[in-house]
C-alpha cells in the first residue's frame, strides 16, 4: 500500500519534506529498543516508535526501513529532521500512541490484503 | 590485517550517541556502490551498529576500521575501555551493564553481542580488564 495513502488515512503529520508516492509498505514494526528493531524489524517497514534522537536514522538506515511514526505526541529537533530529509527517508508524527497507531496500521494493511 | 588496510576509518567518542552510528550510513553506502547485495550488507551493518554502540556504551574512545579481503568483509573495532570481564555472560541475551540513562534511549538491551554474533559468520573478541576491547567481524560473500 502506498504510503501517501496510509499517512492521509491514519492522519500522520509528515515532518520530512520528501515525495511519498512512490513508497510502498507491506509492514511496520513497533518497538524502542534499538537492537530489538535492528534484530526483528523486517527491512522495507514502517517503524513505529517513541525514541527521537538522533540515533533512530542509524537504525533506519542499517535496516532500509521506509518511513519512521513517532507516536505519543513526539516531535525530534530540526537536526534529526533535516538529517533524515537528505537522506529521504519519511518521518511523520502522530499524537496517538504506539499501541493505538500500530492497531490501525495493521487493519489498514490486512484489509489491503496485504 | 595491518592499519594501511582500513578502507575506511572511524573515531567513536565514548557517551558521544547523538553524534554516533554514523558509520553505518558510509559504509552502506560504500558497499551499494560496489554492488554488494541488499541482504548481505544489512548483516553488516546491524552489526556494525552494534559495535559502534558498545563503544560508545561503555568505552572511553575506540575506532573502526572497515576492510575488504578476497571475499569477506572485515570489521574491526578497538577501544580503549574497561573491557569485558565475562565475555561468555556478555554474550548471553538480555545480559548488560549499561546505565539507566543509556537504557532509556533505547540501548542496553543485552542484544548487542548477540546480534553482532549473528549477523557475523566470524566473531572475535579479545579483552583486557581495565584496558580495552578489540572485537573482530568477518562477513563471507
Amino acid at each position: 500500500m502506498k504510503l501517501d495513502i496510509i499517512a492521509n488515512e491514519l492522519n500522520w503529520k509528515l515532518l520530512t519534506k520528501i515525495s511519498l508516492t512512490k513508497i510502498d509498505i507491506d509492514t511496520g514494526y513497533s518497538g524502542d529498543l534499538l537492537s530489538d528493531v535492528l534484530a526483528n524489524c523486517e527491512p522495507g517497514s514502517l517503524w513505529i516508535t517513541i525514541q527521537k534522537h538522533k540515533n533512530i536514522l542509524g537504525v533506519a538506515a542499517a535496516k532500509d526501513i521506509s518511513a519512521v511514526i513517532l507516536a505519543g505526541g513526539i516531535i525530534p529537533d530540526d537536526a534529526l529532521i533535516e538529517t533524515a530529509e537528505k537522506r529521504d527517508l519519511a518521518v511523520f508524527t502522530t499524537e496517538e500512541t504506539a499501541f493505538i497507531t500500530s492497531g490501525k496500521l495493521y487493519r489498514l494493511l490486512k484489509k489491503d490484503g496485504v | 590485517m595491518k592499519e594501511e588496510d582500513c578502507l575506511l576509518k572511524f573515531e567513536i567518542q565514548g557517551g558521544e550517541f547523538l553524534d554516533s552510528g554514523e558509520s553505518s550510513v558510509v559504509i552502506k553506502d560504500y558497499l551499494k556502490k560496489i554492488g554488494i547485495p541488499h541482504p548481505f550488507i544489512r548483516r553488516v551493518l546491524i552489526a556494525t551498529y552494534e559495535a559502534e554502540m558498545n563503544v560508545v556504551a561503555h568505552a572511553e574512545r575506540g575506532t573502526l576500521c572497515f576492510m575488504i579481503a578476497e571475499k569477506t568483509v572485515v570489521i574491526r573495532v578497538q577501544d580503549k575501555g574497561p573491557g569485558i570481564p565475562d565475555v561468555d555472560l556478555a554474550m548471553q541475551k538480555g545480559y548488560s551493564t549499561a546505565t539507566q540513562e543509556v537504557r532509556q534511549m533505547g540501548f542496553g538491551a543485552g542484544m548487542g553481542l548477540p546480534n553482532m554474533k549473528q549477523n557475523s559468520d566470524t566473531l572475535i573478541i579479545n579483552t583486557e580488564v581495565g584496558t580495552g576491547t578489540e572485537v573482530i567481524m568477518e562477513f563471507t560473500l
